[in-house]
């Protein structure tokens, strides 16, 4: 087990430094972030080279990547256009979509694993036929068609929540975006726990544990669940990585000042150092959650031998 | 609350009694002279500061926070004194200011002369970075402070053409005669600077130190920024509130949901996507002006193929080939009003606008745009390509607009076709590195409401802003004698001369002005917007 782990965070080092590379070289073929600080008006041709220089723009790329990383090895992220530190933006965002990303996990494992059971245990009933027709209907409204809708009937037309999360940004208020950023992955849990349960209904041992005669509620918490769960804590896990990113619609509607936002704005300006800052974060969380799930798998069907 | 206000109001009995006389007659209205307005913001690009400020967002904050040497009438876009006692000149050229006595930062230290030039100096140097550095360009001694070589280093530390004359006075020395020079220092780059911005920049940042009627109470940076009404503050627009709350948003349309809900006070910048719900929203609490903006399509000089006299016949039919009553109708909502120069109607006539200048070239009159565009020997490279951002202010549904006027017009399918650049940053890129096959957009919002800074910025030869290269010696020739008019007045009526010129050039084609808008909450009253577009926060209201 431990050999194992030691031996994917030592594959970590080249996935990690591929991708910084590839973003930092993305951002860089977007463009020349300069011209767009002055507005409108044509750079004054000086100040313009001044400012690159001070942002090491002028160095070739493979330069600025070498200095770059000898920077965050340092803990140096460099500065934001705004004159911010971007590890002061990383402070204030990614706890805010950490909170989001839990909040929107709960919602997904609870409801979703809930939700699969019920119809799984008995399919072709009306609790699973309700279930499907509910799931249909979240994964095929886009994300911020259901946002701007509960924005507007909850918040602007009956003003039970706040229209907008204040920068205090409690977790009372990230209920209900939560709810929508889980949406979509709430309907696939859902379906895949479903599908799961229904195919371990009819397996060797739980036929076993029924003859057997275990409760019922050994039976289905225990042995179903359990393995019922390793599709899903897969996908759950995945999740907790595309979450921690994806979820600039969501954020820009409720107004939330978190990493989505952060990363929306830093493209939007062309600023290398946020994007790639937030970026590479994100590349390290995707990473330790798939180490993470792959570790779970053991825990839960103890036929996985890590070595 | 009410007995407080009192109070205070008789302790203060002697200079306030005016002040306390209106606030007190109001609060028996229901007004809240200790009311917060909250306001819609979002994050500046640049640090705050006045030579690094540029765009609307941190201009918010300067204007709240700064006063200058003359100041814009929000109302009539007139430049008045604020800071200054005089503003004097012989010769256009050599400017003497006095200042009034008694003036003060808000943390105490007194404005003085030295607080103007040392901050004039401090922008105007290379070695700050500051991207409003070129607004000094014509003080005496910039190119030492300022190369524009991109290697060299500055010779100096500051400009020889300002000279401190006394504690109050100072002068300014350009270096060619500018008639309308006083008229852009009401723009926030000329504002006044206290020690502590020299001694600990830092701090500054982290929490401005200004002269306006308000000051910074808290800044939590790309979240929220707490004003407060400084009660010191002795200027004529002192703030009818307690104090100004600027909440970031992600999205104006967030802004505005908050708005409906009554969680925000001022909403401005309402998203194209709202504003045909705006006015059944919100009622009379929507409001709706003229800014100083104007946007055209410009052309590439540098692109042998759209200079010459034919090409002057092919812009010129182009620009009558788009229908701009239509497309300002449905695709702004009247937001937008179909442009009839290269100025803008906040200039009023004293400024310089003239809505006769464009005359038929901004009509839409596709017969004659049809002929036109076939005697110039039809569009260059058979097709127009039109190019803008798309990332912001719903350009790419004007563009396909436009693009279909000029499609009818010319009886010919995608004789006229869109060329979306994802982003603001990418598309200025390739702009100033000339890289425009055909027309593009270009939109000017005003430093200053002056027709010199629509004209002499934007189409004079190698101006700073003249991005399609436009060059006209005829042009040149009268903005020279413009500048060097005697006075304000006399250089205007030079300036619409040379004006006429662009309606026979077409460097750019006019399309539009452009409205500011904003929308306020049941709690708030007299609620406006400046000609920049930005609300008069200090004049709001809170009612009780």
């Amino acid at each position: 087990m431990g050999r194992y782990v030691i031996r994917r965070l030592l594959q970590m080092v080249p996935v990690f430094l591929g991708t910084t590379f590839l973003i930092f070289a993305m951002v860089h073929v977007l463009g020349d972030p300069v011209a767009a600080m002055f507005g409108d008006r044509t750079p004054d041709p000086a100040t313009a080279a001044a400012i690159r220089h001070d942002l090491g723009l002028d160095l070739p790329l493979w330069q600025q990547y070498l200095n770059y990383l000898g920077d965050i090895v340092q803990g140096d992220f460099g500065k934001a256009f705004n004159g911010q530190p971007v590890t002061e933006l990383m402070g204030t965002a990614f706890p805010v979509t950490l909170k989001l990303t839990l909040v929107a996990i709960v919602f997904e494992a609870v409801i979703g694993v809930a939700l699969g059971m019920i119809s799984g245990l008995r399919p072709g009933g009306f609790a699973d036929n309700g279930a499907l027709a509910f799931t249909l209907l979240i994964i095929s409204v886009p994300t911020f068609v259901t946002g701007y809708l509960l924005q507007y009937l909850l918040g602007v037309k009956w003003g039970v929540i706040n229209v907008s999360v204040s920068s205090e940004t409690g977790i009372g208020e990230l209920l209900i975006p939560g709810l929508v950023v889980a949406g979509v992955s709430l309907a696939y849990v859902t379906r895949l726990t479903r599908t799961s349960v229904a195919e371990n209904m009819r397996t060797d041992y739980l036929r076993t544990a029924v003859a057997k005669g275990l409760p019922r509620r050994r039976v289905v918490g225990v042995h179903l669940m359990r393995n019922s769960l390793i599709p899903v804590v897969t996908f759950v896990g995945a999740d907790i990585g595309s979450l921690m990113a994806g979820a600039i619609i969501t954020e820009r509607i409720f107004n939330i000042h978190g990493v989505g936002f952060q990363l929306y704005n830093g493209v939007l300006r062309q600023n290398v150092q946020t994007v790639v800052g937030f970026v590479t974060v994100l590349v390290l969380v995707f990473l330790l959650a798939n180490l993470l799930v792959d570790l779970l798998y053991a825990v839960l069907d103890p036929r996985i031998r890590y070595a | 609350m009410r007995g407080v206000t009192r109070v205070v109001c008789v302790v203060g009995a002697g200079s306030l009694l005016a002040g306390c006389g209106v606030a007190g007659g109001e609060s028996r209205g229901g007004t809240d002279p200790n009311g917060v307005v909250r306001a819609s913001w979002s994050d500046p690009q640049r640090p705050i500061e006045p030579g690094n400020t540029n765009e609307v967002q941190g201009g918010k904050v300067l204007g709240l926070i700064t006063r200058g040497l003359t100041r814009y009438d929000p109302k009539t876009a007139e430049s008045v004194n604020d800071l200054a006692e005089s503003i004097e000149t012989e010769d256009s050229r050599v400017w003497r200011i006095r200042l009034r006595e008694g003036l003060r930062f808000s943390d105490g230290t007194p404005v003085t002369a030295r607080s103007f030039t040392d901050a004039w100096n401090y922008t105007a140097n290379i070695t700050n970075k500051q991207v409003n550095a070129p607004f000094f360009q014509y003080v005496e001694g910039y190119a030492d402070v300022h190369p524009a070589d991109e290697t060299a280093r500055p010779r100096a530390k500051t400009m020889s053409g300002l000279k401190v004359t006394g504690p109050r006075t100072f002068e300014v020395r350009l270096t060619q005669r500018y008639a309308t020079w006083a008229e852009g220092l009401g723009y926030q780059a000329f504002a006044p600077l206290p020690r502590l911005f020299f001694e600990d920049h830092a701090a500054w940042l982290r929490r401005p130190v200004g002269n306006g009627p308000y000051k910074v109470e808290s800044y939590r940076r790309g979240k929220a920024m707490k004003l407060v009404a400084d009660p010191a503050y002795r200027g004529p627009d002192k703030a009818r509130n307690g104090g100004v709350e600027l909440v970031v948003y992600t999205d104006p349309n967030t802004a505005y949901a908050d708005l409906l809900a009554g969680n925000l006070d001022v909403a401005d910048d309402i998203p194209a996507a709202q504003l045909p719900n705006a006015a059944a929203d919100l009622g009379d609490r929507f409001v709706v002006r003229p800014a100083g903006i104007i946007q055209t399509v410009s052309f590439p000089f540098y692109d042998r193929a759209w200079r010459g006299a034919r090409a002057a016949k092919v812009r010129r039919g182009i620009s009558m080939a788009i229908d701009r009553d239509a497309i300002t109708k449905r695709i702004f909502n009247g937001t937008r009003i179909p442009a009839k120069d290269w100025t803008s109607p906040v200039l009023g006539a004293k400024g310089g606008y003239d809505a006769s200048v464009c005359g038929e070239v901004c009509s839409y009159d596709p017969k004659k745009a049809r002929r036109l565009i076939e005697e110039g020997g039809g569009l260059p490279g058979g097709k127009l390509v039109l190019t803008s951002n798309v990332d912001t202010g719903s350009h790419r549904d004007w563009m396909d607009a436009v693009c279909h006027s000029v499609d009818k017009a010319l009886g010919r399918e995608h004789s006229c076709v869109v060329n979306p650049v994802g982003t603001f940053a990418d598309y200025r890129t390739q702009v100033t590195d000339r890289k425009m096959t055909g027309p593009f957009r270009a939109g000017w919002q005003m430093d200053y409401p002056n027709i010199e800074n629509f004209l002499s910025k934007l189409y004079y030869t190698d101006a700073s802003s003249n991005d399609g290269g436009h060059s006209n010696p005829e042009f040149d020739r009268l903005i020279d004698q413009a500048n060097a008019a005697p006075s304000a007045a006399a250089a205007v009526a030079g300036f619409k001369d040379a004006e006429r010129i662009l309606a026979r050039d077409v460097p750019a084609i006019p399309l539009w002005y452009q409205n500011g808008s904003a929308g306020f909450s049941e709690r708030v009253r007299d609620v406006a917007l400046d000609p920049f577009s930005v609300p008069v926060y200090q004049a709001i209201t809170v009612t009780r």
